[in-house]
C-alpha cells in the first residue's frame, strides 16, 4: 500500500505539495516512487524559473523510464534540491523527505486548497492505479 | 491486452510470490523485476549471483541426416564447425540479408541440433524455418518451446551454487559448451552461455518441474548478509546485455538490419558457402556498410533512450537502438546506428534528448568486460 501521509497535499500526476506560508515544497508521490522503480537522475529547473499551474518543470529518470514532473500550483522557483543527484535513491528511500525536488513561491497560496488531501488521493489511486 | 491474453511461463506463480512486477513483454506475462529493484539486481549478477527466468526464449529441435547442412543453410554461423556438446551464437537472415532472428544453435549429435530463439519471435522463426524445409531434406522439426523451462543463473557465484546441485563437474564445461546431467535430479541440459556478460549457466529442464527447481536454487544460492542470489527481472537482464553490448532482436537487430551493420560480422561467414541472403550479405559487404552499431557513454547528465536522434553538428546523423543508466559502470551509455565515419571511437555526438541535444561520445565495446 503506498504511503500517502496526511498533513500533504496532492495532485493527479502524482505529486505531493507541502505548503509553509506562500512557499510549497513539491516533490512526486510514493505510488510514483514505487512505479518508475529505481531513480538515477532528475532533471530540475533553476531557481528563478517561473512555472504556470500543471507545467513541466522537470522530469524524472529511472532505469527504465522516464516521466515528467509538473508543478501543481503557479510560481517561481525559489530553491531546489541540489543533493538530490548525488542520492537519487533518496526519491525512492524518502521521497517525502530527502527526496524533494523544488520550493515554489505560490503566485496564488489559494490553489494548494484545491489539491487533493489524503483520503482524496487514496481514493484516488484506488479507483485509477 | 488484459493479462489474461498473456501467455505464462511455468514460473508465472512464482514470480508473482516473490513481488515480482508483471508486465506485458512481446505477449509474455513477466517480472521487469522483483522487490530488490533493477539496480539491485544488476548488481548482485555482477557481483555474486542472479536467477533469471528465460523460459520464453523458443526451442526448436532439428533432427535427421541433413540436419546441420540444413541450419547451415539458413544461418549466418558455419554449423560445420560445431563438435557434439557445443553451441554458437548465429543468426537466421532473409532473403534481402535482414536478420529474421538472432540465436544459439547447439550441436547434441551429427544429426541432432537445438536452436533457441527469442521469444517474441518464436512464431515467426517456426514459419521461416518450416517453409524452407523441402521435400528433399531428411530433417525433422519439432517446436518444443513449451516443454521446457529455461533457467539462468549468472556471476561469478553461479558455478558454485550450481556446483550444489548437481553431480556433473561444471569446470571443465567451456564457454559456450554444455552437457546434459542433472540438476536436483531432473533430466537437464546445462549450457555455460548468458547474456550478462558474467560467467554462468543456462539451463534447461522440464517446464513441470520449473518452479521446484527455480526455488531449489534460490535456496542453495543464498548466504551471507547480502543474501548471496536474487532473482533478476527483465529490466536487469538488458542492464546487464547492454553493459556487455550484447545485441537484443527489435533493437540492433531486425528483418531490415544486416548482421554487418549490427556488428555480428563475427557470426557471419560469407566463406563457408551459400546461405539464405548471403548474396546480399556479400554484396553489403563489398559496398561497405552505412551505418553500423557504435557505443556511446553520455558526457553531460540526461540519459539516452532507445529511439532518440543523433546529431553531429546540426546534422542529424543516426539513432539510439539502447539507451539506458549503466548500474554497474555508473554512467549513461547506449548503442547507436551512426554512419561508419562517425561510429569511431573518440567522436563527439550530440543525443537530443526530449528537446535538448546533450554530448555524448562513442566509446569502444563492450562497456563492461569482466575480469577473467
Amino acid at each position: 500500500m503506498a504511503n500517502i501521509p496526511e498533513d500533504l497535499r496532492y495532485s493527479k500526476d502524482h505529486e505531493w505539495v507541502r505548503v509553509e506560508s506562500d512557499v510549497a515544497t513539491i516533490g512526486i508521490t510514493d505510488y510514483a516512487q514505487h512505479s518508475l522503480g529505481d531513480v538515477v537522475y532528475v532533471d530540475m529547473p533553476r531557481v528563478g524559473d517561473k512555472f504556470g499551474a500543471h507545467e513541466a518543470f522537470g522530469s524524472v529518470e529511472s532505469v527504465k523510464a522516464v516521466s515528467e514532473i509538473f508543478t501543481p500550483l503557479a510560481g517561481e522557483v525559489t530553491e531546489v534540491n541540489d543533493s538530490i543527484n548525488d542520492t537519487p535513491e533518496s526519491v525512492n528511500n524518502d521521497t517525502y523527505g530527502e527526496g524533494w525536488m523544488v520550493k515554489i513561491k505560490m503566485d496564488n497560496p489559494l490553489e494548494a486548497d484545491a489539491m487533493l488531501s489524503a483520503a482524496e488521493y487514496e481514493e484516488y489511486l484506488s479507483a485509477n492505479a | 491486452m488484459s493479462d489474461d491474453n498473456l501467455k505464462r511461463t511455468p514460473l508465472n506463480q512464482a514470480h508473482r510470490t516473490l513481488g515480482g512486477k508483471m508486465v506485458d513483454f512481446g505477449g509474455w506475462h513477466m517480472p521487469v523485476q522483483y522487490l530488490a529493484g533493477v539496480i539491485e539486481e544488476h548488481m548482485a549478477t555482477r557481483t555474486r549471483a542472479g536467477l533469471f527466468d528465460v523460459s520464453h526464449m523458443g526451442e526448436i529441435w532439428v533432427e535427421g541426416r541433413d540436419a546441420i547442412s540444413f541450419v547451415n543453410s539458413l544461418t549466418t554461423n558455419d554449423v560445420t564447425q560445431l563438435v557434439d556438446g557445443q553451441a554458437h551464437y548465429s543468426a537466421l537472415t532473409n532473403d534481402e540479408g535482414g536478420v529474421v532472428d538472432d540465436l544459439l544453435v547447439y550441436r547434441f549429435g551429427p544429426e541432432k541440433l537445438l536452436l533457441v530463439v527469442n521469444a517474441g519471435t518464436t512464431e515467426k522463426d517456426w514459419e521461416w524455418i518450416s517453409s524452407h524445409k523441402s521435400g528433399g531434406d531428411e530433417v525433422s522439426l519439432k517446436n518444443a518451446s513449451s516443454n521446457y523451462c529455461q533457467i539462468a543463473i549468472q556471476g561469478p557465484d553461479a558455478i558454485g551454487i550450481l556446483q550444489k546441485l548437481t553431480d556433473t563437474e561444471l569446470a571443465p564445461i567451456k564457454y559456450y559448451h554444455f552437457v546434459e546431467g542433472k540438476v536436483d535430479g531432473l533430466e537437464a541440459i546445462i549450457s555455460r552461455t548468458g547474456y550478462t556478460g558474467e560467467d554462468g549457466f543456462e539451463i534447461y529442464a522440464p517446464a513441470d518441474k520449473a518452479e521446484r527447481l527455480w526455488n531449489k536454487m534460490l535456496e542453495t544460492g543464498r548466504y551471507g548478509e547480502e543474501g548471496g542470489i536474487l532473482p533478476c527481472g527483465l529490466a536487469a537482464r538488458n542492464t546487464l546485455r547492454l553493459e556487455s553490448a550484447m545485441s537484443l532482436y527489435g533493437h540492433e537487430l531486425g528483418d531490415d538490419i544486416s548482421p554487418l551493420e549490427a556488428g555480428l560480422g563475427w557470426i557471419t561467414k560469407l566463406g563457408k558457402g551459400e546461405f539464405t541472403g548471403s548474396a546480399a550479405v556479400a554484396k553489403l559487404k563489398e559496398a561497405g556498410v552505412k551505418r553500423k552499431i557504435a557505443g556511446f557513454e553520455m558526457t553531460e547528465p540526461g540519459i539516452a533512450r532507445d529511439g532518440f536522434d543523433v546529431y553531429v553538428g546540426d546534422e542529424k546523423v543516426g539513432t539510439v537502438t539502447s539507451g539506458s543508466p549503466a548500474p554497474y559502470l555508473k554512467k549513461n551509455i547506449g548503442l547507436a546506428f551512426l554512419p561508419p565515419d562517425f561510429a569511431k571511437e573518440g567522436q563527439e555526438i550530440k543525443i537530443d534528448v526530449r528537446g535538448k541535444r546533450l554530448s555524448a561520445r562513442v566509446v569502444p565495446t563492450p562497456f563492461y568486460k569482466r575480469a577473467k
